[in-house]
């Protein structure tokens, strides 16, 4: 599928993430492979603008495919944030992380390079509440204005904290009834997957081998179990 | 109010196959000022709740509320920060139809429900109520 829409010379993602290195030096680290993508970790997050602007410039990566944050609370530093990278021209991804401690909690946006970048970068300051230096128009994009929390920290509870901003919106805690309440995948019956309050820890039933995570997704389906359908019946 | 998915099975029941102009109710008036019933139809967010009750607000007496499907009756699946936990925190509502989402025979029925509810309620206290 790749190959046949490729117009230049084959490219691969090993070889764009080797130019950007060769650029930056040491600033990033890596790559770390999985699942045949490629991630590059950037030490000092002052500088996602630049590597940014060298990848989309010089390497071809004109889409963003997406920039997303994780909490990694109790750790330092405690913000995670991970840049999608895409080339229509060459058809590679890459992804590059970068971390920002919990006392700064801001890094340079990268809007300058892709305007997409505007409403990822509202979002994650909406959710978690990183601010991105330089952005035009740095404004919640799903809570409203004067909502005082952000709600996809790791220290929010899941049921919601009251608020009330007079004639916008108000938010009250949410009844957990015993919550949350998790599904577990692969369970032998509809009792055992079922949403239910559980300890995820003690609770997960035995799946054997079933429920491992799979670096080669084309394992997921396991080794053939018996005849194929469409395979003429054995006589006994 | 067809706020979220179960505005596709309010949609159904107004189309031809279930058809609820049989039940005199096929008229989905985009200004709240001439209807006399609210179907709140799909899960309502916090940011949304206001709103809600500003076109309930808006409605001329008398006037009702069915309350479709589970998100809007109790918040549903959605226990969370974003979403209001039954929109019968903000507004007074006469039928609850269960569902996720409820078959458009279930609006219905919710319909045929109404009227009966309607049709037996005083007409003196109705106009108390109004003058309230």
């Amino acid at each position: 599928m790749k190959a046949g829409a490729k117009t230049s010379p084959q490219t691969t993602s090993q070889e764009l993430a080797a130019k950007l290195q060769a650029q930056f030096g040491n600033l990033l680290t890596g790559p770390v492979e999985f699942r045949d993508e490629l991630s590059l970790s950037l030490t000092d997050p002052e500088r996602i603008a630049e590597v940014c602007l060298f990848a989309k410039q010089s390497l071809g990566f004109d889409y963003l495919v997406d920039i997303t944050s994780i909490d990694n609370y109790g750790d330092d530093p405690r913000w995670s944030l991970i840049y999608h990278l895409y080339g229509y021209g060459h058809l590679c991804y890459l992804r590059l992380k970068t971390e920002v401690s919990e006392e700064k909690g801001e890094l340079p946006t990268v809007t300058t390079v892709w305007r997409t970048a505007n409403w990822h970068e509202r979002e994650i300051y909406d959710m978690m509440g990183i601010r991105f230096l330089g952005h035009p128009d740095l404004r919640r994009i799903l809570m409203w204005e004067g909502y005082p929390h952000f709600p996809l920290r790791k220290d929010f509870p899941l049921s919601g904290k009251p608020t009330d901003v007079p004639e916008v919106a108000f938010t009250n805690a949410a009844p957990q009834a015993g919550g949350p309440f998790v599904t577990v995948a692969g369970g032998k019956d509809a009792m055992a997957r079922e949403p239910r309050g559980r300890n995820p820890q003690a609770d997960t039933p035995d799946l054997g081998t079933g429920a491992e995570r799979r670096n080669d997704p084309s394992e997921a389906h396991g080794p053939p179990q018996g005849q194929s359908p469409i395979s003429p019946a054995k006589k006994e | 109010m067809g706020l979220a998915c179960c505005a596709i099975e309010l949609m159904a029941a107004g189309a031809s196959r279930y058809d609820i102009s049989r039940f005199g109710a096929e008229v989905m008036r985009f200004s709240p000022r001439q209807s006399d019933v609210m179907i709140v139809a799909g899960t309502v967010t916090y940011k949304m709740a206001l709103a809600v009750k500003r076109i309930y607000d808006q409605m001329a007496e008398p006037k009702w509320v069915i309350a479709m499907g589970a998100c809007a009756s109790t918040g549903g699946m959605y226990r969370s920060y974003s979403v209001l936990q039954g929109i019968d925190r903000l507004l007074p509502v006469d039928i609850y139809v269960s569902g996720c989402p409820p078959r458009p025979e279930a609006l219905l029925d919710a319909l045929i429900r109404l009227q009966e509810k309607v049709s037996k309620e005083p007409v003196l206290a109705m106009q108390k109520r109004v003058a309230e």
